[in-house]
């Protein structure tokens, strides 16, 4: 393949996670801490080693839940020598800290860099703090580029726009409820195998059809569930992560395209930006759809997590549906293992980074009960609308 | 019980057109093209030569969803949200809610007219099943 693309000269060499607390009594910071000093662990560096660190979205909004710890902060506490670092909303989405830290290292800018996500979206909801997404939509008027066009509607959640991709795949594709319900179903499985997922009880398909409307079609249970984690990676130099603790996880590709305008009723409403991240990342790949092991897909929404399938190529346009039917496809013992931690609809909302962490943990064979068969590709996943990254992942 | 938008240079006709009972959306006067949001160029063409440009009014429901989840004590019955495609031009749509009828009687495909509510300085277009 092209020697152009440079995201193969770097490689993921450790993980770390904090506890996935609903709510953690942990701060924000010690649970930056503790995933960060766990990954860094991981890889069999330690802090001095990293001269770089990216996240998404960073402090973007003012120590919001949503993100209420960035790069600055981290390379100040950790005491780090930086050459490299960078944070920000304004990028293919949630995996845009792992796309941004892979180029620095590519560029020549950085060896070792850390790149994480901190969310306290939990224990923001039970403290009952101002800082929760409604409230901070609630200002005197919204000149915000996308919300402005959302919010005088009374659409305050990004749950009615998914809604309404919902209902429209259905209408054309045929999608029925049921099939639609095998995402939260199957998460939910994997879920009770993951002792840090936040919810394990088991569900039905009656539980599914009991849970509450939010906006139809979608149910409580095709919403993702708020947490309290951090999650880390420590992405190295290939040439220098052959002798680390782990075989290095190689990037394969990396996917970042949007070809769309940025709004969520401008985009194509059947496919988002999916395709358009997807098809960049193909292209940069030898490899192809039916050479993945296993995929960690977005689910903040269940809708989301089809169309990822779709926009992939692991399933035909429109065909999600019926790819997911009954479930077995997407099990842990099936052709495609999806979301094997519990994703982020019983796993918790670590909001992209969980799908990493949990991509790197099945490569490694670290998976405990949850553990697939011997994969050694894997891809992730994350945005919706018109945000979309993804990224190819391969054990050398 | 709406929060309002910011209105700036670009998009105050289209907030405020119903004043005068118009649908304002932007028009290249270059390529005809119409294009939302509006902004000072035309993303199809580049051309600089845009205007504020009325409409029909008529549209569809391209998609719907009824919103049952209670997001603020003042809304709190279920509500319609809808994105509406003008006939003007294919692809010509924007978010929207549809007003004005059961919210179970909205379909898609439906043809929908707009309707104007005035809060404050802004004429909020919203829709309504077409006679």
């Amino acid at each position: 393949m092209d020697s152009r693309f440079l995201e193969k000269n770097v490689a993921i060499t450790g993980i770390g996670q904090s506890e996935v607390g609903r709510p953690s009594s942990r701060s924000a910071m010690q649970l930056t801490v503790d995933a960060a000093l766990e990954a860094i662990a991981d890889a069999g560096l330690n802090p001095k080693d990293i001269d770089g660190v990216c996240s998404w979205p960073g402090d973007n909004s003012n120590g919001s839940s949503f993100s209420p710890v960035g790069p600055l902060s981290v390379m100040t506490m950790l005491g780090l020598t930086c050459n490299w670092f960078s944070g920000g909303y304004e990028a293919a989405g949630p995996l845009a800290g792992v796309m941004n830290g892979v180029m620095a290292i590519a560029s020549g800018m950085a060896n070792h860099v850390l790149v994480f996500r901190t969310i306290t979206e939990s224990s923001n909801r039970t403290s009952g703090s101002k800082d929760q997404g409604l409230a901070a939509k609630s200002g005197p008027r919204d000149g915000n580029f996308m919300w402005q066009w959302c919010t005088p509607f009374n659409v305050l959640s990004v749950v009615n726009i998914t809604a309404m991709y919902a209902a429209l795949h259905m209408e054309t594709y045929g999608t029925t409820p049921e099939q639609l319900a095998q995402i939260a179903l199957t998460t939910r499985r994997n879920a009770q195998l993951n002792p840090k997922a936040v919810i394990r009880k088991p569900m039905t398909m009656d539980d599914y059809f009991a849970s509450k409307m939010i906006s139809t079609p979608l149910r409580m249970f095709d919403c993702d569930v708020h947490c309290d984690a951090s999650t880390a990676i420590v992405l190295s130099r290939r040439d220098m992560a052959k002798d680390l603790r782990h075989p290095p996880i190689r990037i394969e590709a990396i996917g970042a395209a949007m070809n769309q305008p940025y709004l969520w009723d401008q985009v194509d409403l059947t496919a988002n930006a999916m395709p358009d991240a997807a098809n960049a990342m193909w292209a940069r790949t030898d490899l192809k759809p039916a050479d993945v092991d296993t995929a960690q897909l977005y689910d903040g929404f269940s809708i989301l997590t089809m169309m990822w399938l779709e926009g992939l190529g692991l399933c035909p346009k429109g065909g999600s549906g019926a790819f997911v039917e009954g479930g077995h496809r997407i099990a842990l013992d099936g052709l495609l293992p999806l979301n094997t931690n519990g994703g982020q609809l019983s796993g918790g909302r670590t909001h992209g980074m969980g799908y990493v962490h949990e991509a790197c943990t099945q490569l490694w064979g670290r998976g405990g009960e949850r553990q697939i068969r011997d994969p050694h590709v894997a891809v992730c996943a994350a945005g919706g609308g018109p945000l979309a990254g993804s990224l190819l992942l391969v054990k050398d | 019980m709406r929060k309002l938008p910011l209105l700036s240079a670009e998009t105050r006709q289209f907030w405020t057109g119903g004043e005068f009972g118009e649908l304002r959306m932007h028009r290249c006067e270059d390529c005809s093209r119409f294009f939302h949001p509006p902004a000072p160029i035309c993303r199809y063409c580049s051309s600089l030569n845009v205007t504020p440009t009325p409409v029909s009014g008529r549209g569809r429901v391209v998609t719907f969803t009824i919103n049952h989840q209670a997001w603020t004590p003042e809304v709190s019955d279920p509500y319609v949200v809808a994105i509406v495609e003008l006939e003007e031009q294919a692809g010509l749509r924007f978010l929207s809610n549809v007003v004005n009828c059961p919210p179970d009687a909205v379909e898609i495909g439906m043809p929908v007219t707009v309707v104007f509510e005035n809060v404050e300085d802004v004429w909020v277009p919203l829709f309504e099943r077409a006679a």
